[in-house]
């Protein structure tokens, strides 16, 4: 099996503090593979799904990130997403000013270019962009306003979403985007992962919920505690999980 | 981190000014210096009937008298060294005596001085539906549109052409806004300005195209000093673009600029400024001085609008006003200004509020980056006679790293009970949260910035025409070049 994401003995901490989160953390993702990964707050969950990223809030300290084989903790973070890493944010910015479109069509506008491929006019994007807002279930109206600005956490989380639908990312990280949504837009949020999963596309899903899960039915799933991952398993483990809680795997 | 910093310092010295450029035509200048023999000189070459020539001579005279006594004004936050006023040419004319009627007279190496400041004369202007009055150096040189605004009655020339062609009206309104004795440097322009546009809108006439002047400074230690008049007669329109750009230098240029707007009842005056004039190098050496008084004087239900994006000039002087004179008149300015390196700007706006029910906003954006400092200084004034009236201020800071500087400096005086008065001020930084969200996306660190700055910068740039807005978005790019990524 080809490997997309390569994750060997990884240690992390946040760079203003030194304070270390990733205690040696293994992972190692297949293409068209969907894992799940699952634990307590404040085990590093998001902070591996960032740095993976590259955010500079925290630094690898040791171990390896390999994407596609090639080395990823020197690259930019621009550079990991134009190759095709995508992160659904916990927590996406406000960008006051921006529209929304604008924003997206210069992301793939930028996409395209690094990848060589022909810039998308003005009329195929828009095409494209209407069609996967009604997937997503946007609420046009919202897309007129600035860039999350005003948007509920549930649409910031489905705008995520919707982003991910345009960039058609190889590996696309999504961190805690159920949290916070009703079942209609957990729903939503399930039905575009299952529809974009295919054999090339691999994804890393960080949840606190069996919801999603039995929605989009992982391939794996990991239990990351205090900065490692304890446990790894099929769907079965989200039961374990469910009806023993963490304190099991400790 | 650390290393991230020096790469960027690296940058920051890599840039180069992109319009930083000589033409080398033969130009006809005034020996240095300042005397009443100059001005005599000035206004002879020019033709100027005598009461222009004693306009002038008066303007010098206050001038002396008020550079005896105190100088240039200090109040401002900016230092630079002392002016030598003796040091300084105040008059230059392309060598041709006569005017080109038309762009073939034009001294090519003109117009390719044009094409590298990216007006291609002909093309944009038609292509546009921009009439050019481009002032090169001190006299303009090149004049489009001109028949068509005539038949509609609409006066577009060169401050100098209105001279001889429209004496009554240059008579009329010349220093009824901003008279002689005004200021410091609207006194020195007073007394020496050389040229700039005039424009009369007739009564009821909507301006069908906007009009546009480039200003660009040539010749070496050339103080320029433009005088620009513009009269919007009763129930007019017009909207008005100035954009400049000036090539690189090694001591620093003068410019004195004065700009005068009269908006008749029921008219209204837009007035749009790019200013891109050379910063200086980023050890703050050269840079042209710009230090200009802008005003505008409302008749009753006028409105007069200022738009300015200036992200060049080592020193910027500059607050565009609105005296709101007659009832229900509006004034309204929208401004972002940026300092890079080691830039220096105090600008900011004076609402003179005395006319009855009247309004005015002000959005004042200020963008600092590198060692630039940015003061933002406002007066809103309300006049014992100005019943009901309105004022709305917005000052907002951005600040890119951590040595540049931004200060808010609003003064405001109220004379009327019965004004009403808000006030929003806020400072921020460019979060590196927004930043890595937009790089997540794609966009390089470069790009994330812009983006987020013209974004930040919107409620100022949706003011702008819309071609003039596309190169104000431009403008902050190559203005932040080796400040951020
Ligand atoms: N930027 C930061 N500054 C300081 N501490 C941080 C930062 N990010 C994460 N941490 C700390 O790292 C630990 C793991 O956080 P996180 O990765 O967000 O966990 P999870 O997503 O699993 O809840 C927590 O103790 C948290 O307080
Ligand atoms: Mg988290």
């Amino acid at each position: 099996m080809d490997k997309i994401l390569e994750i060997k003995n990884l240690k992390a901490s946040v760079t203003e503090t030194e304070e270390k989160i990733l205690n040696g953390l293994n992972l190692s993702i297949g293409k068209g593979e969907t894992h799940a990964i699952m634990g307590p707050n404040g085990g590093g969950k998001s902070t591996l799904v960032n740095v993976i990223a590259g955010k500079d809030s925290y630094s690898v300290d040791s171990g390896e990130i390999e994407f596609f084989s090639e080395d990823l903790i020197e690259m930019e973070v621009d550079e990991r997403a134009k190759k095709g890493i995508f992160m659904a944010f916990q927590y996406p910015s406000e960008i006051p000013g921006v529209r929304p479109w604008q924003f997206i069509k210069a992301s793939v506008d930028s996409k395209r270019k690094f990848l060589g491929e022909k810039e998308l006019s003005v009329r195929e994007f828009s095409k494209i962009y209407d069609e996967n807002i009604k997937i997503v279930g946007m609420n046009q109206d919202l897309m007129k306003r600035s860039l999350n600005e005003g948007f509920s956490g549930g649409e910031k989380k489905r705008n995520e979403v919707f982003q991910m639908l345009m960039l058609e990312p190889q590996l696309a990280l999504l961190d805690e985007t159920d949290s916070g949504l009703d079942v209609d837009a957990l729903k939503s949020v399930g039905d575009v992962v299952n529809r974009m999963r295919n054999n090339e596309r691999s994804f890393l899903i960080v949840t606190h919920y069996q919801r999603l899960l039995d929605h989009i039915k992982p391939d794996f799933v990991h239990v990351l505690i205090k900065g490692k991952i304890v446990e790894s398993g099929g769907y079965e483990l989200v039961k374990k999980i469910e009806e023993n809680g963490y304190e099991s795997f400790v | 981190m650390e290393n991230n910093s020096l790469s960027r310092e690296s940058k920051l010295e890599d840039k180069e000014y992109k319009w930083g450029f000589t033409t080398d035509v033969d130009t006809e200048v005034v020996p240095k210096g300042l005397s009443e023999e100059v001005v005599k000189l000035i206004s002879k070459k020019k033709k100027e009937p005598n009461w222009l020539f004693d306009w002038r001579l008066k303007a010098y005279k206050h001038w002396l008298k008020q550079d005896e006594k105190e100088g240039e004004p200090e109040w401002a936050m900016v230092e630079y060294p002392k002016i030598d006023y003796q040091d300084i040419h105040y008059y230059a004319a392309p060598n041709k005596s006569d005017a080109p009627k038309s762009l073939d007279e034009v001294d090519p190496e003109m117009l390719e001085a044009f094409e590298k400041l990216g007006i291609p004369l002909e093309e944009r202007a038609q292509l546009a539906g921009v009439a050019v009055d481009a002032v090169f150096d001190s006299v303009s040189v090149a004049t489009t549109y001109e028949k068509q605004l005539k038949e509609l009655g609409i006066i577009f020339c060169s401050f100098s052409e209105a001279v001889q062609n429209h004496p009554d009206l240059i008579k009329k309104y010349l220093g009824s806004v901003v008279p002689y004795s005004d200021n410091y440097f609207a006194n020195l322009n007073s007394a020496v300005f050389s040229d700039g546009s005039f424009i009369y809108i007739p009564e009821g006439v909507r301006c069908p195209i906007e009009l546009m002047t480039y200003f660009r400074i040539n010749t070496a230690d050339t103080g320029q000093f433009e005088r620009t008049l513009i009269v919007a007669d009763k129930n007019s329109y017009v909207s008005y673009l100035e954009g400049c750009t000036a090539p690189i230098r090694k001591s620093s240029q003068l410019h004195a600029a004065v700009v005068e707007l009269v908006a008749l009842d029921g008219a209204e005056i837009k007035y749009s400024t790019l200013q891109n004039w050379y910063p200086g190098n980023k050890d703050g050496e050269g840079g042209v001085y710009n230090f200009v008084t802008k005003r505008g004087k409302c008749g009753n239900k006028s409105k007069i609008s200022w738009t300015q994006v200036e992200t060049g000039s080592a020193i910027t002087w500059k607050y565009p006003s609105v005296i709101l004179q007659g009832d229900d008149s509006i004034g309204e300015f929208y401004s972002v200004a940026l300092t890079n390196n080691h830039q220096q700007a105090d600008t900011g706006t004076k609402m003179i509020h005395i006319g009855k029910n009247t309004k005015s906003t002000i959005v004042a954006k200020g963008i600092s980056a590198g060692k630039g400092n940015n003061t933002y200084r406002g007066q809103v004034k309300i006049l014992p006679s100005a019943e009901n009236s309105q004022n709305f201020t917005q000052c907002d800071s951005l600040l890119i790293g951590d040595q540049c500087g931004a200060i808010t400096l609003p003064y405001i005086e109220v004379k009327n009970p019965t004004a009403k008065l808000e006030h929003e001020a806020s400072t921020s930084k460019v979060s590196d949260e927004q930043l890595f969200y937009l790089m997540q996306r794609g966009l390089d660190e470069e790009e994330a910035h812009h983006m987020i700055i013209t974004g930040w910068s919107k409620e100022v740039f949706k003011e702008l025409p819309f071609e003039f807005a596309v190169e104000a978005g431009q403008l902050l790019k190559v203005s932040l070049e080796g400040a951020v990524g």
